[in-house]
């Protein structure tokens, strides 16, 4: 279960940002995305998206691939599920603590 | 999916009864399960070993916030650190908290565990909640993906 467990707050922090949570979501509808693709339609300037990919991409969140002379960035679920699932376990632990704790008073 | 666990759940016990349950060191290790060394005491580590059937190697260990009476019982640890080749004492801590109200049939106790973002303020991301879309239409989009592509 806590395997990669030291990854996670990082993932959490990375996360903790509204303009890179507004870039995953768009990423995550669709892959991959160019830089340009990214700052267009947005306030952001061009070296503010890179900035923000650069910590997405620091903790496994996007990737950057290569076509041709441009970089594109794509999702990777793996990192976000992995804090979805220590979360699920951490809450499902709690749900069975609290259950015996409801015999043990109630008895 | 949040940054923070919350649970609430109604016993059939008085106030009084909960909190000791909550509070005495040995009353707590018989429900959580857990042999703990002595009684918790705010500002002060707690430790013990886990007696949960096939966790009996793990350590337990928390510090101990605060202990209002009746109202409220709080320590910080690192959740079901269960892994032995994993120094925890690196990680932040998160924060435990158990709250008690009085309800015509007993007690409503509410729990919440918080501090998994690490974020020096929750402000951040509990101002994105509010925004349009929010924090959970985020999650839903991503667990889509997740479902679509898996």
């Amino acid at each position: 279960m806590p395997a990669k467990r030291q990854a996670r707050a990082p993932v959490f922090a990375a996360l903790g940002d509204e303009t890179r949570l507004s870039l995953v979501a768009k990423l995550c509808g669709r892959r991959p995305y160019s830089i340009s693709q990214l700052t267009r339609g947005s306030k952001l300037t061009r070296q503010a998206v890179t900035k923000h990919l650069r910590v997405l991409e620091s903790v496994g969140i996007v990737h950057s691939v290569r076509t041709g002379r441009e970089s594109r960035f794509e999702f990777d679920p793996q990192p976000i599920e992995g804090i979805k699932q220590y979360l699920d376990f951490v809450s499902e632990q709690w749900d069975r603590a609290l259950s015996r704790l409801k015999s043990f008073v109630e008895d | 999916m949040n940054d923070h666990i919350e649970k609430r759940i109604e016993l059939k016990a008085p106030v009084s009864r909960v909190w000791r349950a909550l509070t005495d060191y040995r009353e707590f290790g018989e429900w959580f399960r857990v042999k703990l060394d002595g009684p918790f005491v705010p500002g002060q580590v707690s430790r013990g070993q886990v007696t949960y059937p096939g966790y009996e190697h793990v350590q337990w260990e928390a510090v101990v916030q605060k202990m209002e009476p009746e109202r409220l019982f709080s320590f910080t640890w690192h959740p079901y650190s269960v892994d032995p080749k994993i120094d925890y004492s690196k990680e932040t801590p998160t924060l435990v908290e158990f709250r008690l109200e009085k309800t015509t049939s007993g007690t409503l106790l509410m729990l919440t565990e918080s501090g998994f973002d690490k974020i020096p303020s929750g402000r951040r991301l509990e101002a994105f909640r509010m925004n349009d879309g929010g924090w959970t239409a985020q999650m839903k989009n991503i667990e889509n993906y997740v479902t679509q592509t898996s």
